[in-house]
Parts: C-alpha cells; structure tokens; sequence
C-alpha cells in the first residue's frame, strides 16, 4: 500500500496525465451542444454526483489512506456541509461560490475539534466512535433548538444557481462546471500537500506513528490537521451536493452514505487520487447497474421472484475484492506492471 | 397543426352533438402499444417496510397487461426505482426516469421528505406527479405546483377531525401526546391544535415524542402517565403503536385512547398488543379493515384476495400498504382510461383534477373521489371506528375535511 501511495503522489510526469485527464472531463458538457439526446442534462447531472462523490472519497482517502485514521462517519461531515451552505445561502444570502468554501471552512471547524478526543482512539475503537457521529448527526440536525435554520424534520429547500449570463450553458452544465473547478481545485491542493512535508509526515504517522514522533514529527497537531482537512473536503463536497439536489434533509445523510463513501475509497484503491475518482464513478453507476442486472436476470431467465439488487450488489463487491485487492487503481498499477515487464524482456 | 385544429374544430361545430372523436395525442412514454410509467419507492434502507406497495403495483399491471392487454389496447411499462428513502437518489433516480427512460407520469413516489426533494423539477419539467404516498397537506396545492396532486387523507385533517370530536364529546379531559418526532409526527399534531382549538393550552397536559429509531417507548408511556392524563393521543407508527397500546395496558393506565389510521392495523399492531389490551381504542379510516370479517363477504374484498393470492402471492396480506397501494392503483387506472387516445400529459392532469364521484374497491361505503381544478386532494373523507372485539367497528357519519 505504502509503495503504491509513493507512485501516486510523487511519481514525477504523473503530470501530463492528469491534465490530458481533466481536459477530458471538461470536455465533456460540450458535447450539449451538438446532441438533440433528452437524456444528456442527466447524464450531466449524473456527471455532478461522480464528481461529487469523488470528492467526498478525496475526504476520506486522505484521512485512511494517506494517514491511517478510520472514520465511519464523514456521512456527518457531508451533512454538517451540506446544511452550512444551504443555510447560509437561504437565510444569509450569501452566494453559491462563497458558501462552498465557508462551508469547507465549518466542516474544518468540526473535523479538527473531533481530531482532538479522537486523537486517543485508534483502529477500530476510532471506527466506533465515528460511527456515532454519522448516527448521531441526522437526529441532531432535526432538533427543536435549530429547527428555525436547519427546517427540522422537512429540510431546507434552495434553488439552484443560473448560470452566469455571458455563458451560454445551461443549469446542468453550468453545474457540472461548479463540480468540476471545486474538484480539481481540490485534487490540485491535496496533490500538493501529499507531496510536501505535510504529505511525507501524514504518511510517516500512517506507516509507525512511533517512529514518526520520534523522528520529531509533531503527531498530534498532524493527526488533528489531516482530520480537519478531511472533513473540509468532504464538506465541500456535502455542499456541493446541496446545490446540485437544491433540497437538503436529515434523511438524506445516514450511515448509509457513510458506507458508500467506504466503499468507493476500497474500490477506488485506498491512497491513490486517480482511485478517488474511479471511486466515485462506483458509487453512482453500481449502484444503478446492480438494480438493471437484477431486473435484466429476472426477464432473462423468467424468474417469478426480484433479484434483490443489493444481493448484486454485494456479490459484485466481493468479486472485485478477491480479484483487485488494491482497488481499480491498484488493478490498472498492476496490468501496466505486467505490461512493461513483457516489453522489457523481448 | 393549427389548419388541422381548426379543421377538427369546425367539423365537429358542424356535426354539433356528436363530440369529435380525439384525435391521437401522445406525451413522452406512450405509443400505439405502450405506456411507460415511473415511481420510486424504498425497497431498501429505513423505510424499507414501505416497499410492499411498489410490489403490488408491479404486480396488479403485470395482472392488467397479461388478462386485459393493458389499458385501452396499451400494456403498462412500469418502472419501479430503489431510492432507499434518500431525497437526493429520489431526485437522480426521478431525472432518469423523466429525462432517460421518459416516463409519462410518476406515480405514488412514496415519502415526504423524497417528494419535496422533487417537487419543483416535476413542476418546472410538467410532468404529472400524481397521487402521492404521503399524507402530508402539502401536496394539494394547483395554483403553485399544478403537477403535484396528493392521495391520502392528509394527517393534518385526520387529527383536525380527532381534535373536534374530543372538543365535543370529553371537554373536561386531560390529554397526553405520544409522537414521532418527524413530518409525520409533526402533520398530525399541527391538525390536531387546529381541531382543539382554545381547548389547546387548557386539556393538553403532556407531549412526548419519540425517534423512529428508538427500541421502545416505554418511559415515554410512563412519563405521560405521570403527567396525570385521562386521554391519550396515540400519534404512532405501527411497531410503536403496538408497543403503546401494550404498555399502558401493563401499568395498568385507563385513559380514553385515540389512534392515528397509520397505526391502526389490526394484523401488524392490534393482534401483537394483544386484543384484550386494545378494546375501546378510537381511531379514523377511509378504507376497508381486510382483517374484519364483516367485509369477508363483500365483492370487492374477495375480488382484492383473489388478486393478492394469484398475483402477488409473497406478500403479507394482513400489512395495510396492500390495501392503500390496491385502492391508489385504480385512481391511476381510472385517469388512464379516461384519456382515451389523448395521452398527453397536460389530458392526464386535467383527467386528474376532475374525477367525479369515483367509487374504488375497498374505500369504505360512502366514501368517494372527488377533485377538480381547484381541489388536489382526491381522497377527503373519513370514518371513526371503535375496537371492539377482534375488529374496528365504525361509529358516526362520514366526516368530511370540507365540513370540518
């Protein structure tokens, strides 16, 4: 896992791919204006989920996979963003491009101060203790004494951004855009973090956190600040999430979505940034692939009863798990090993 | 186009009482042979119990497509979607089915938190978003969401109506409140201040609530004990409204007991609490209790059995969901024979919004649907019932949300 992490995050023309990559990605609304399809704006919405969804994995990644803490709740942290920037939008006006970061900036507020007593916890026992915050925060949100600003039980309703008016693309365009920017902008950042010193030290408290502190590596103010960052990021995404859906409620964040964040940072291929995205795409399309194999297995062979789609679902998991233990980035790392091996001997 | 209108229009002037034969008009989803229909449901996760319904729709179109061909020569498509009870998968799922599969409706999307997550796009795309599976008041509303019409009777009127018959038949009482604490829980108690009016701060002595997720609510039942209330107002859902009825039983608290609908199934709360312990329980209903052997008879009874054991035989039939999801499918069957050829989406809502006097299998006797352009709340009656013995026995008049 180590040795992986250190291809990812410091192979020197990872560059060029990256770019050539994002392009891509940007391309890809354009497309819009060419096509008569009904169906593209979903697409596109679809687009803003992945997006979303990645960055959300990014969150996550870079506190268990670059630093070794395990949260079952960033679910809570999602939330936590997702109702600052509705709230903020809603009540105090204040526009979709600032209430991204400032909701970046609570979610900080609420990782780092969780950081602190989670800094006594470690493996499982830290597992637990997020899992209660991703339990805890949806019932939270619902209360009396905020209900005024969070809208209790109903949610909070927004409308979504129009599009400047000197571009011409539409709301899910435009969106995607908004996704997009916030994503790499992000993506950038954390790249650039691992890189760094800040990066080799994370990743130092990951490997022998022993060691690391007696190296001089200040593992506390590290753990706290990579639990902080983390749940900026998947804030960010939690606000990004309540701009595209335009309604935000307590149902919406359950230990559920805490779950599915997991599942596409192991799927994706934990400590890797590409895997981010790869996992993010998992999170959307398997989802909604697993229910069309079951409605497909139930026409194909006649079946009188439902495949349950989760069953799929599950079965697929395990599936990937036992053939691509490092994830779908890991897998990909592996073929193009496999590959250059071939060519270097003839 | 507007040649051909006014062409139709003058040869029908002409013929004066012969009404022009419709011409073929289809919305997205429909062809000569086809109509494809969307909903969304919790087939997973929290709610997931709610799933039933979804079940049984599939089950009475699959029923409807193989012994009638369909509707009016056109089977039914019928895309049922897991949303998990989640508003923002409700809201990717809803854009799939209106924006790919290209539905012509959405029908019984269940859930209030997932229907508001949807509301404005169903109204802004125009696309009918009809008969809802939620009993809030919201729903109801043409002149701001002319795409959106509810079903149920909204829990609102339901404990207005508890309300008023407690104003009028126990004024001296002290009222205990047991509730959910969520849109529910919050419906119910809204119609139940309006029904009590300035009795509000004078009887009401007590108001506990609870979480869905909590195990029991026991202390909950002890503590409103204490409060010394002679009535309880039981605003639960049916795992909890069993475990009421069975407590205050056991504690040996005699207070007059009133019971929202949604709690008040005979086979899923009545028969787990025990009968003895449920005797005298109040509540209201506006469709026929399939456990009541005063129905066992009735033709439409054995007409919803024969349905249930042939074609959706893995359900349990003693859950209410397989009778409210029956009753709301033959709304939807109603609108979509009405049409006739017009299968536009703007004919579906104006279809909807004037049903008259609509008389649907296992609604109780009386109880009709009725909207129009200015009403989106089909189903408005309901009937108090008492438990006596093994079944809800009913009691008064029809009482209607217009009367109250």
């Amino acid at each position: 896992m180590a040795a992986m992490a250190r291809s990812w995050a410091t192979k020197p023309h990872i560059g060029l791919w990256a770019i050539g990559f994002w392009l891509v990605l940007a391309a890809l609304p354009l497309i819009g204006f060419v096509t008569e399809s009904p169906s593209f704006e979903y697409y596109l919405f679809m687009g803003q989920s992945m997006l979303i969804y990645a960055i959300a994995v990014l969150g996550l990644n870079l506190l268990i996979g670059f630093n070794g803490q395990i949260s079952l709740g960033h679910s809570a942290f999602f939330a936590v963003g997702a109702y600052a920037a509705a709230i903020l939008m809603v009540h105090a006006s204040v526009p979709y491009w600032l209430a991204i970061p400032l909701a970046g900036i609570v979610c900080f507020g609420a990782g780092f101060l969780f950081g602190f007593p989670a800094l006594k916890l470690e493996g499982h026992y830290l597992a637990l203790a997020t899992f209660t915050l991703a339990i805890a925060v949806p019932q939270l949100l619902k209360h009396k004494s905020i209900a005024g600003w969070t809208g209790g039980v109903g949610g909070v309703l927004l409308d979504k951004p129009d599009p400047p008016a000197f571009l011409p693309l539409s709301v899910d365009q435009f969106l995607y855009y908004v996704c997009l920017i916030v994503a790499m902008a992000l993506f950038w950042i954390v790249y650039n973090l691992l890189r760094g010193r800040s990066g080799r030290a994370m990743m130092a408290i990951r490997d022998h956190a022993m060691a690391a502190g007696t190296m001089g590596i200040d593992t506390a103010l590290y753990k706290t600040m990579t639990f902080g960052v983390s749940a900026a990021i998947t804030g960010m995404a939690g606000a990004l999430s309540a701009i595209t859906v335009a309604y935000v409620a307590p149902d919406s964040f359950t230990l559920q979505l805490s779950i599915s964040f997991l599942v596409g940072l192991v799927v994706g291929g934990i400590a890797s940034l590409p895997g981010c995205l790869i996992g993010g795409a998992f999170i959307v399309l398997v989802q909604n692939s697993s229910q069309s194999i079951s409605d497909w297995m139930k026409d194909a062979f006649s079946l009188r009863y439902d495949v349950p789609a989760w069953a799929i679902y599950g079965t697929l998991l395990l599936l990937l798990m036992f053939f691509l233990p490092n994830g779908l980035a890991g897998g990909i790392t592996a073929i193009r090993g496999l590959f250059s091996r071939a060519t270097q001997k003839t | 186009m507007l040649r051909r209108r006014t062409a139709l229009l003058s040869a029908a002037a002409a013929t004066f009482a012969v009404p022009a034969r419709a011409e073929k008009k289809y919305g997205p989803g429909v062809t000569d042979t086809e109509i494809k229909i969307g909903q969304t449901m919790p087939y997973s996760g929290n709610a997931s119990a709610y799933g039933v319904a979804g079940r049984l729709h599939a089950a009475y179109f699959r029923m409807l497509n193989e012994t009638q061909g369909g509707i009016n020569g056109r089977k039914i498509n019928f895309i049922s979607l897991d949303d998990g009870y989640s508003p923002p998968k409700t809201m990717e799922l809803t854009r799939q089915l209106v924006e790919r599969d290209q539905v012509l409706l959405m029908f019984y999307p269940l859930g209030t938190q997932t229907n508001t997550a949807i509301h404005k796009y169903m109204n802004q795309k125009k696309v009918p978003h009809l008969f809802l599976a939620t009993g809030a008041s919201k729903w109801g509303d043409p002149k701001n969401f002319p795409w959106t019409m509810g079903w149920q009777p909204d829990y609102h009127t339901e404990c207005k109506i508890f309300g008023k018959h407690i104003v009028a038949n126990h004024k001296d009482a002290k009222i205990a409140i047991l509730r959910q604490n969520d849109d529910m829980g919050n419906d119910y108690l809204s119609g139940f201040k309006e029904g009590l009016g300035a009795g509000w701060e004078k009887m009401v002595v007590a108001d506990a609530t609870y979480e869905v997720t909590d195990p029991t609510v026991d202390s909950q039942i002890l503590q409103i004990k204490n409060s010394g209330a002679t009535l309880f107002m039981n605003i639960t859902t049916p795992k909890f409204s069993a475990q009421s009825i069975k407590k205050v039983a056991e504690i040996g608290w005699k207070p007059i007991h009133y019971l929202v609908s949604v709690g008040a199934s005979v086979g899923a709360v009545m028969r787990p609490a025990g009968i003895e312990n449920a005797q005298g329980i109040v509540t209201a209903q506006f469709a026929k209790d399939v456990t009541d052997p005063r129905w066992a008879t009735a033709p439409d009874y054995l007409e919803w059995k024969a349905f249930m054991d042939k074609w959706n035989p893995t359900a349990n039939q003693l859950e209410g969901s397989n009778v409210s999801s029956y009753i709301s499918v033959h709304g939807l069957v109603h609108v979509l024979k009405k049409c006739g050829d017009d299968l536009s989406r703007e004919n579906i809502m104006r279809q909807a919004a004037n049903i008259k006097d609509l008389e649907i299998p296992l609604l109780l006797p009386g109880i009709k649907v009725n909207t129009s352009p200015t009403n989106f709340y089909p189903i408005r009656a309901e009937q108090l019932a008492r438990f006596e013995g093994d079944h809800w026995t009913l009691f008064g008049d029809l009482i209607s949300a217009d009367a109250g």
